[in-house]
């Protein structure tokens, strides 16, 4: 009997996914363990691997086709001795799994509360013939673009040459006199735009600002990076690493400020898993690290540096950077003094993290110099109020001046 | 007077005008066209038209003058020029009437007038000085077409030189023939007067005649012109024309030299120019540039509401130009789905000498300068049986494809019937075909079509007759 191949869930909050590409075409012998296609979601691409033998029978979803709903069936793949003509026969049985499943999550999951509407797959996408020149047809291979992906602009829809141009620059057509160009949305870029502007709209902000002056920090820092050992086993502790540090210690000592907002209740996180947010080529991506409380600073420093580098090179697995119970953006490297992040939903806070610099502070009533890095916590009013947010803050900023209490809780170095 | 309102205004009854006309009575729309002349313009009645009847002519008088190669007798060749002329007169008007019917069968209101911009979407009509009418609607399309360049020093007097309106309609064959300028206008009428008998020289200030033809096609019709008979001089210029008592003596300048030729008519085929002049536009926002209206891809003008098509609008100067541009405005005006400006580079063009000259798109040169990594195919008439049988073995078609893609980026052509050939080409164009749906279409045999298929397989070193 033929069996289906099912949109894979990549991780435990997927609901949707676009078909990148096919790996395999219709017609091709297929054995357990093939990668068959190229799964594309919110921030990763994966394959998909299947566990049947046979002939990949037909393509149900095109290459490029968006927003397929987890568990829609994508392929049908028959095995020996059937042929096409079983297909239409073939009730869905779910047999596809990621090549990579998702681990049962160790730790509590937040679950992202609007997940977007399952679309389904465009119709065009099954059984259609696309109308494309010849032209068009070539450079599209020689691009690797899929026709199915790119809208027809010429008689009846036919796609032209002009249409893979601009599919292939990305770029809609510079008409004459025009004074800017269009770039077109990324799968990433709308995901962004989506869930950002959704933050802000609904989610009541409010903003605490602090300055923590980190003169012992950075000496504790140096003595620190100073033993660090050459070749295996080298590492160069940031600011950041500590402030990751900071805030994991702070939330264990408010849980309050560990939770996240549903319409039916307040969650509160067993662990601290502290979100980074890395700036992409693609945008914005905040990998998590678990547990960052129970981690030393060289552990913590390692894993950011290798989440950040997956994370620009886009080879994040979904799990990766979903979920966390607070985000950290640090702005700092670039010198900005404050600014205030946008929540990252369903998270209730957000630490912004400003440079540490050299600034004129109050000793007593005389003038003295100090390194003072400003940072503001933005936080959603619904799940967490003033103090609650004052009293994280205030557990943080303790961390960050008097940093050989953080060698007191959790693990050490 | 109160205004007729009408959905659409054309002023001018040209090739770009009348089919405007007709395109949006198709699409519901009321019109009316204007025109002060004759309907079907210069094309129609003193330029492609008349012309190839003239040239028909010609080329039979030549096929029967080499009668002999056929194996035919033919005896006391020779021609009246005044029924050559008659005939190539008769055509015009026969056709005429023909748009003249097409109005009516579409209800177009004709109006017989000189139409001019009156303001607010107004157009006044005048007939011999005086106001006859006052027309109003949303959108008003100029299509006035052009008239023959006058060049300083060189101007014409419709006797000793001509417009090609002159040489339209010549009373007698002159013995000799000046043309000054060798695009398709001024080539074609040497070779219509040089088949009949007169001596031609052929003056052009650019390096090569046909200056926009590829360079190799032009320099291939330049050799055959010369083994004809005629004159050609590039880069060079006429200074001076001295009239004299029936004759013309022309100064012709090059780089180095300066020489005076005598002659019995000259024949100004300098170029055009628009003809801009009381249509109403100065103080309105439509802009002129070097005697043409300048528009955007929509034919639109700068002042809203009204367009401007066709010779009026800028080059290529051609009828079907006018006429494609004509449909791409008023569908444009219509809403009409799929509208696309019209690509330059998918307007064939055609020279009626002998031999014939065709192409569309970029030559090996523009598309070498576009940055294409050029495939280049050629295939001589000599290689094609329908051409040896024929006794027309003279001809080249070339193919220039991007060697990346597989597009077809131009082809050029010269030889006999090259004219209905080149279609071929301009389809392939549309189409966007590569050069494999090329070689997998089946060419007739034995026809003279199958040299472009040659020339394309040669492109990419699979010609089979070469």
């Amino acid at each position: 009997m033929p069996i289906n191949i099912l949109m894979p869930a990549l991780s435990p909050t997927m609901k949707e996914g676009k078909l990148a590409k096919w790996l395999k075409r219709e017609g091709d012998a297929v054995a357990s363990g093939d990668a068959v296609a190229e799964i594309e979601t919110d921030k990763a691409t994966m394959e998909v691997e299947i566990f049947d033998d046979g002939i990949l029978g037909k393509i149900l979803a095109a290459a490029g086709t968006e927003g397929i709903a987890v568990n829609t069936p994508i392929a049908v793949i028959l095995e020996e001795g059937e042929d096409a003509s079983a297909i239409d026969a073939a009730p869905p049985a779910p047999k596809a799994i990621p090549k990579a499943p998702p681990k049962p999550a160790p730790l509590p999951q937040p679950q992202t509360p609007a997940a977007p509407p399952s679309r389904q797959p465009k119709p065009t996408a099954k059984n259609s013939r696309v109308f494309a020149s010849p032209l068009a047809r070539r450079l599209a291979r020689q691009e690797g673009l899929e026709l199915t992906a790119i809208t027809g602009s010429g008689p009846r829809q036919r796609i032209v040459k002009r249409d893979v141009d601009e599919a292939r620059s990305g770029v809609a057509a510079a008409i004459p006199g025009q004074v800017y160009t269009e770039v077109l949305h990324t799968t990433m870029r709308k995901v962004i735009a989506k869930r950002l502007s959704e933050a802000k709209r609904t989610i009541p902000h409010f903003y605490l600002t602090s300055d923590c002056r980190v003169d012992k920090l950075l000496e504790m820092r140096e003595v620190i990076n100073a033993k660090a050992p050459e070749g295996k086993g080298a590492y160069k502790l940031s600011l950041n690493d500590f402030v990751v540090k900071a805030v994991a210690l702070a939330l264990k000592e408010v849980p309050e400020a560990n939770v996240s907002w549903n319409d039916d209740a307040v969650r509160l996180y067993n662990s601290a898993d502290i979100a980074i947010a890395v700036a992409t080529p693609g945008g914005l991506i905040t990998p998590v690290v678990h547990a960052a409380d129970t981690k030393g600073f060289v552990e913590i420093s390692r894993e950011i540096k290798d989440l950040a580098g997956r994370a620009r090179e886009g080879d994040l697995a979904p799990e990766e950077y979903q979920g966390g119970g607070f985000t950290v953006s640090n702005l700092g490297t670039y010198g900005i003094k404050a600014f205030s992040a946008i929540i990252n939903p369903p998270q209730s806070c957000i630490l912004a993290v400003g440079a540490a610099e050299r600034r004129p502070v109050a000793v007593g009533d005389a003038l003295g110099v100090a390194t003072v890095m400003t940072c503001t916590l933005s936080v959603d009013h619904r799940s967490v109020d003033g103090a609650v947010a004052a009293n994280f803050l205030v557990a943080y900023k303790g961390y960050i001046e008097e940093p050989l209490t953080m060698l007191l809780q959790g693990q050490n170095l | 007077m109160t205004a007729t309102s009408f959905d659409l205004i054309v002023i001018g009854g040209g090739p770009g005008g009348y089919v405007a006309a007709i395109r949006a009575a198709q699409l519901g729309m009321k019109a009316a066209l204007i025109e002060s002349e004759h309907l079907g313009g210069v094309c129609l009645n003193w330029g492609c038209i008349p012309t190839k009847a003239l040239l028909h002519s010609a080329e039979a008088y030549y096929n029967i003058q080499h009668a002999d190669d056929l194996g035919l007798k033919a005896k006391d060749v020779g021609f009246d020029l005044k029924k050559i002329v008659e005939r190539s007169r008769s055509i015009s008007k026969c056709l005429n009437a023909g748009v003249g019917h097409l109005l009516k069968k579409n209800k177009v209101s004709l109006f017989d007038g000189r139409g001019r911009l009156a303001g607010n979407g107004k157009v006044g009509i005048e007939k011999d000085g005086k106001s006859i009418a006052g027309l109003k609607a949303p959108h008003i399309i100029l299509a006035t077409g052009a008239r023959p360049r006058s060049v300083p020093g060189l101007g014409p007097d419709g006797k000793l030189i001509w417009t090609y309106k002159e040489a339209l309609v010549p009373d007698a064959l002159p013995k000799s023939l000046l043309v000054i300028g060798s695009g398709a206008i001024g080539i074609e009428f040497a070779s219509f007067f040089h088949t009949l008998g007169a001596e031609v020289a052929v003056v052009e200030m650019l390096p090569q005649v046909l200056p926009f033809e590829d360079e190799e096609i032009s320099s291939r019709a330049r050799k055959a012109f010369e083994k004809q008979g005629m004159t050609i001089h590039t880069e060079s210029t006429v200074k001076s024309l001295k009239k004299g008592k029936g004759s013309v003596t022309a100064r012709i300048e090059a780089a180095a030299t300066s020489a005076d030729i005598a002659v019995e008519r000259v024949l100004v085929a300098a170029g055009i120019v628009g003809n801009v002049e009381n249509i109403g536009i100065e103080g309105t926002k439509v802009a002129v540039d070097k005697s043409h209206v300048v528009t955007d891809e929509w034919c639109r003008t700068g002042e809203p509401g009204v367009y401007a098509i066709g010779d009026l609008a800028g080059p290529p100067w051609l009828a079907h130009k006018a006429s494609h541009e004509a449909v791409v405005c008023i569908d444009k005006i219509a809403g009409a789905a799929d509208v696309h400006p019209l690509d330059a580079s998918l307007i064939p063009a055609c020279t009626y000498c002998r031999p014939q000259i065709a192409s569309v798109g970029l030559t090996e040169a523009a598309a070498k300068e576009n940055g294409f990594d050029v495939k280049v195919g050629r295939f001589p008439y000599l290689g094609n049986g329908k051409a040896v049988a024929m006794g027309e073995a003279e001809g080249l078609v070339k193919t220039v494809f991007d060697g990346a893609s597989g597009e077809l980026l131009g082809a050029h052509m010269i030889g006999a019937e090259v004219t209905e050939l080149v279609h071929g080409f301009a389809i392939a164009r549309t189409l966007e075909t590569t050069e494999a749906e090329l070689m997998r279409t089946v060419f007739p045999h034995p026809t003279l079509s199958e040299t472009m298929h040659e020339s394309v397989l040669d492109a990419f070193q699979r010609a089979i007759h070469i």
